[in-house]
């Protein structure tokens, strides 16, 4: 089973966001880089149905030169190809430009199976893989916690919750999945991987498509922080009937 | 020219995410001088709809259950000719406002806070990118906007005037394919109790130590008819299962009180909080973020609050009904 598993590189956020000075683009001088959480369960998914049907893992990312460093890193999880859809300048494409970016590799790699991640831990615009899945011609599910691939290989049961549902979508093969954390709990890489991944030959392909007719983008900024003026209603058990008070207060209680 | 809103319908009820979705539709409307009409998939909840102060509602038969292409198919023949089609931020309305995009070829913005309508074509919106704690400012220009709503940012506000709520009836016209993905429902564990829409979340971190020491958690939780919710410290232990998960990558929620126990309140953490009405902190530390987010505060060991609390609740004397 060959799969194809996308990847965003995006800055690594700690303590707070902070926005450069130009208003456009998070500041990035103090942090590293990184793919969301989505998209490592993406990739381990990935693995492991390779590791159960054999066949090969592709990773491939749109972004600037350094986005080899991500490719590296999925490739030290198992992954044994990586593509990079060079950027003009490593410029922000937008979902339906970098869908059909995306679309030139998934198209004719023979893939059964395409996995993103749900939303892109950035931009967030939750769409790239249905844009994708329409390109293709292939169908898509969204959201997905926990995948099932019968023996067979030609069949997907997916799921995800939704308020406090089970919903379970039944997907031939080939298909498009965007996934989320808590599918399964990645790997961490292993020292032969890490090797392997540094020394894989990444092919680097370039990408002409201008930015697509969306959203411009006038300013990014930090929400003003709802910090709100805790009272504190006391030390240890000896607080408990303020607390039964305000749960009263508040109308909670039955 | 008409905005047209995806509504969720759940037990009969308009779902709170989508309120949020028609007050901002409604506002959008306004700006345009344009109708508001509702699309439904299934039940039309006609009153709900008439206090948002919905003109027309487009009652959609033909599909059985959730199918997200097809409900994207309907919505993008609707569209055509629309000022703009909007959804709530839910799991199914961005999926399905993604599908109308890409049946379209139109852009699609996801998790909008506020939209200002200018004339031609032209939508000066905010929206949130990682998952709420940077906004955009961006420029629409487009003839038809589509727009979802951020599920836990601003208020679900019925119309100064109601609106008269004309149910249509609309047949379903698809093409091949657009039925092949379509959800299999079936109550998940726990009684099938929702985070998402839960009006009171008891919180849990990884001040709660083990699996066991949820115990209490889960019993305050049904005392005040909430549900549990989790830090990822919590679940990557495997103490609770990932559909517990509040934050950037776990569930964003919106009750009317949030209880957050042995939570620091790192900023992935608050992503999914940020929209509860009420934040209460319980914690050891003093100067954890988490209290400084809430609005009121326990200094203290949850082990031995949370107890004491179930206990004094259990023990109220007036507990009416
Ligand atoms: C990309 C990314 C995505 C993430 N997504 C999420 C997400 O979706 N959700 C999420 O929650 N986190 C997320 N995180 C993790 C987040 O950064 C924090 O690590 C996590 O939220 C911390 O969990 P915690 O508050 O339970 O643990 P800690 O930060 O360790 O805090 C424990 C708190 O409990 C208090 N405490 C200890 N013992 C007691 C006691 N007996 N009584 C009372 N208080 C006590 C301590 O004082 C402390 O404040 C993400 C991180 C990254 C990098
Ligand atoms: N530049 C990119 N390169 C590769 N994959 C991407 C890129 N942008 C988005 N994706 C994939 O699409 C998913 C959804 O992104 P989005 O629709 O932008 O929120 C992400 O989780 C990635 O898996």
């Amino acid at each position: 089973m060959d799969v194809l598993v996308c990847v965003k590189r995006v800055p690594t956020v700690g303590g707070a966001i902070t926005v450069s000075a130009d208003g456009l683009s998070v500041d990035t001088r103090m942090s590293g880089f990184t793919i969301s959480p989505h998209e490592e369960c993406a990739v381990e998914e990935a693995v492991r149905l390779a590791e159960r049907f054999g066949g090969l893992v592709t990773v491939v990312t749109l972004g600037p030169a350094e986005a080899e460093e991500q490719l590296r890193s999925c490739l030290a999880l198992g992954a044994s190809a990586a593509v990079l859809l060079e950027a003009p300048g490593g410029a922000e494409l937008g979902p339906a430009a970098t869908a059909a970016a995306l679309h030139s590799v998934a198209a004719d790699g023979g893939f059964d199976l395409v996995l993103l991640g749900n939303e892109a831990a950035d931009t967030g615009d939750y769409q790239v893989g249905i844009r994708l899945a329409h390109l293709l011609g292939w169908p898509v599910a969204t959201g997905i916690k926990a995948l099932t691939v019968d023996d067979e290989g030609t069949s997907a049961a997916a799921r995800r919750e939704y308020r406090g549902v089970t919903e379970t979508y039944e997907l031939p093969l080939p298909c498009v999945l965007t996934v989320r954390e808590g599918i399964n709990l990645p790997r961490y890489p292993s020292l032969p991987g890490r090797l392997r991944a540094k020394r894989a030959v990444i092919s680097r392909v370039p990408v002409s498509s201008a930015p697509g007719g969306g959203l411009r983008t006038t300013a990014l900024r930090v929400p003003a922080a709802a910090r709100r003026e805790a009272t504190v209603l006391g030390h240890g058990v000896d607080a408990v009937p303020a607390l039964v008070s305000v749960l009263a207060e508040l109308g909670v209680l039955s | 020219m008409t905005v047209f809103c995806l509504v969720e319908v759940d037990g009969g009820n308009v779902v709170d995410a989508s309120l949020r979705a028609l007050t901002l539709a409604r506002g959008v409307a306004a700006q345009l001088g344009s109708g508001l009409a509702a699309v439904v998939f299934g039940e039309p909840a006609a009153g709900d709809l008439a206090a948002y102060g919905v003109d027309d509602v487009h009652a959609v038969s033909g599909i059985d259950g959730y199918a997200p292409q097809a409900w994207g198919r309907v919505l993008a023949a609707l569209a055509d000719g629309a000022f703009a089609v909007v959804a709530a931020g839910t799991d199914r309305g961005n999926e399905v406002l993604a599908h109308v995009g890409a049946i379209t070829g139109l852009p699609m913005a996801a998790n909008c806070v506020a939209v200002s309508a200018g004339s031609g074509g032209s939508f000066e919106i905010v929206r949130q990118r990682w998952a709420g704690l940077l906004l955009e400012e961006a420029v629409l220009d487009v003839p038809v906007a589509l727009l979802t709503v951020a599920t836990d940012a601003g208020a679900a506000e019925p119309a100064d005037a109601p609106g008269s709520a004309v149910v249509h009836q609309v047949a379903a016209s698809l093409t091949d394919g657009d039925l092949v993905v379509r959800a299999a429902e079936a109550p998940a564990g726990a009684g099938g109790a929702s985070l998402a829409s839960a009006r009171v979340v008891v919180g849990g971190g990884r001040g709660v130590g083990s699996a066991d020491g949820f115990g209490p958690l889960d019993e305050l939780a049904s005392l005040l008819g909430g549900v549990v919710g989790v830090s990822r410290v919590v679940t990557s232990e495997g103490w609770r299962p990932h559909t517990q998960q509040v934050g950037q990558t776990g569930t964003k929620i919106t009750p009317d009180l949030y209880l957050a126990c042995g939570i620091s309140g790192a900023i992935q953490h608050i992503a999914g909080c940020a929209g509860a009405k009420h934040i209460i902190a319980i914690n050891t530390d003093p100067a954890a973020p988490m209290m400084a987010r809430a609005d009121y505060a326990v200094v203290g060991d949850l082990h031995a609050v949370i107890p004491a609390l179930v206990k004094a609740l259990r023990e109220r004397p007036s507990r009416a009904g």
